[in-house]
């Protein structure tokens, strides 16, 4: 499929400060790119130079094909891009922001109107249309930001923290949203929310330390924990003990993990060497010891745990290599 | 419609949605009536001319027209919106321009609202009309000047009030350099030519020979010539400062 962005050794340094390391990246049409990371991970220093903000120190940055450095009229003609809070002039209205937005664009008459409506439809801003933007609320505020980045339909397009501050509903909106416009764009989202990467992404990209630590599906992400095909499950606790020995006595089981939940009953957690699967082996204890089982399930992985171990050990290898 | 024209409709409007704009005028016409009629006693002079009325525009310029530049940049990059009117397409050269001539409207409206003294002048005596309208456009020039220098201080800081301070001082420098005041910290040990310099800078000597109708073009070239150059410090300014 068409490669809509590709960013190619990409570094940038504030003097001292190494924020972006060396980051190779490229997101096909019908790609949404999730960009994980810890807070000063270099997320949004990398949207900055992508969508033609800021300059790199070095590395090259092509979007629609366009070059960033040489040709940034024509890149940013092709992408809509949303910063990081969402910032918009708080005297303007929505209705005159985007208006004005669309003037920049270029889009004129009929078209300019439809494009408005289109995105103040999608976004569903009609009731604030007339009130100043400094006085709407935070997730209309950020709603106002959507709206101005996919005016004019981009190719490309780029969130930074697109459902921060917004409510349950309304970042379920967003998510739809993302993934209705997916299939004919290359979307590039930032977000700390782990379950975001699961709803909305087709790839995660995990970055810590201005470097790109993990690149592939949601699915490949989960399988990098250690609780990826781990079984859990739920027994009364005067078995718990006995229930537990006997997990770890499987050979594929590694490690086992217990909790006890209200009303005597124990959770307790096999996890496999190797992420290799072990229900079945587990299906056959629970057969034979005739144990009975409140709840049992595989978990594909807890993204939490792979985004810690992901990035914290970045930063230990960082500390090292200073001292 | 051009970019830059897009960019001036935008910040012109945005004068206008806050108070800022009335306060601004209204300060700027009731300062301009107490000194021209009292301090520059244009009545008790007794000759049809307004020379009093555009003589304290380098002062009052010094001091206001700070305010209306200082948010410029400042905002823009306190705000964040920077970093989206920098995404669009557009070039910063356009958005630099624009938004100086959007000030620089602003100052042409507020300056064109002081019309009554022209037509007091005219319904009391017969002055030569032309050196007035060469005071309006001298005051224009100086008022471009001024706005210019105070789009580049804006520029570089996120704080507004510290850009209006500087900006008023950098002004005021402007109008004093033909003045002992400055000229005697550089004569003491700097060469004559570089004195010289400096007092060829000054505001007032330019604006002067504008007011008495000699519409010189180096003078006009020396006011094109500051705006173009703090502009494009702006620009430099801007791109220097974009990342923090």
């Amino acid at each position: 499929m068409e490669n809509l962005i590709s960013v190619k050794g990409l570094h940038k340094h504030f003097g001292s400060l190494v924020a972006v390391d060396g980051i190779d990246l490229e997101v096909l049409r019908g790609e949404v790119l999730g960009f994980l990371g810890p807070n000063g991970a270099g997320k949004s220093t990398t949207m900055k130079m992508i969508t033609g903000y800021l300059a790199p120190t070095s590395g090259s940055i092509s979007v629609c094909g366009h070059d960033v450095a040489s040709h940034p009229i024509a890149a940013k003609t092709c992408l809509g891009y949303l910063p990081e809070g969402a910032p918009a002039y708080g005297e303007m209205t929505p209705a005159s922001f985007l208006n004005f937005v669309a003037d920049i664009r270029g889009l004129t008459g009929r078209t300019k109107t439809d494009a408005i409506g289109k995105a103040v439809e999608q976004i569903n801003l009609e009731g604030v249309m007339r009130q100043p933007i400094e006085t709407l609320s935070k997730g209309f505020k950020r709603r106002v930001g959507l709206a101005q980045a996919i005016l004019h339909d981009p190719e490309v397009l780029i969130l930074d923290e697109p459902t921060d501050g917004l409510d349950p509903n309304q970042k379920h909106e967003v998510r739809s949203l993302i993934t209705e416009m997916a299939a004919q764009k290359a979307i590039v989202i930032s977000t700390h929310i782990l379950e975001e990467v699961d709803a909305v992404c087709s790839r995660a990209v995990v970055i810590a330390k201005g470097r790109l630590l993990f690149s592939g599906t949601p699915g490949e992400f989960a399988g990098h924990s250690r609780y990826h095909n781990a079984v859990t499950l739920s027994v009364a606790s005067d078995i718990g003990a006995s229930v537990e020995r006997t997990l770890d006595a499987l050979s594929d089981v590694s490690s086992i993990e217990s909790a006890a939940l209200d009303g005597d009953v124990t959770r307790v957690t096999a996890i496999p060497k190797d992420n290799q699967s072990i229900v079945g082996a587990i299906h056959n204890c629970i057969r034979q010891h005739e144990w009975k089982v409140d709840e049992l399930f595989v978990e594909p992985g807890r993204l939490d745990e792979v985004f810690r171990t992901l990035t914290t050990t970045a930063e230990n290898t960082g500390e090292e290599t200073r001292s | 419609m051009s970019r830059t024209l897009i960019i001036l409709k935008r910040e012109l409007n945005a004068y206008f949605a806050t108070p800022v704009a009335y306060v601004f005028i209204v300060i700027f016409l009731l300062l301009t009536g107490v000194f021209t009629f009292h301090i520059g006693e244009l009545y008790e002079r007794n000759q049809a001319d307004l020379e009093p009325f555009f003589r304290f525009h380098p002062w009052l310029y010094m001091l206001l027209i700070p305010a209306i530049s200082m948010r410029l940049w400042s905002e823009e990059r306190k705000a964040g919106t920077l970093e989206l009117l920098m995404t669009l397409p557009i070039s910063l050269v356009e958005a630099v321009i624009g938004k100086f001539l959007a000030a620089w409207c602003f100052t042409a409206i507020a300056l064109a609202l002081t019309f009554p003294v022209w037509i007091t002048i005219n319904y009391l005596g017969d002055p030569d009309n032309t050196i007035i309208i060469a005071g309006y456009l001298g005051s224009l020039l100086l008022a471009g000047g001024c706005l210019a220098i105070g789009s580049f201080i804006s520029a570089l800081t996120k704080n507004q009030v510290i850009a209006f301070v500087i900006s008023f001082v950098i002004c005021f420098a402007f109008n004093l350099s033909g003045f002992p005041l400055v000229l005697d910290m550089f004569s003491s040990w700097a060469p004559q030519a570089i004195v010289d310099v400096i007092s060829s800078f000054s505001f007032l000597t330019h604006f002067d020979s504008i007011l008495k109708g000699v519409v010189d073009i180096r003078d006009i070239i020396f006011f094109g010539s500051l705006i173009a150059f703090f502009l494009y410090a702006n620009v430099l300014a801007i791109e220097a400062k974009k990342g923090s």
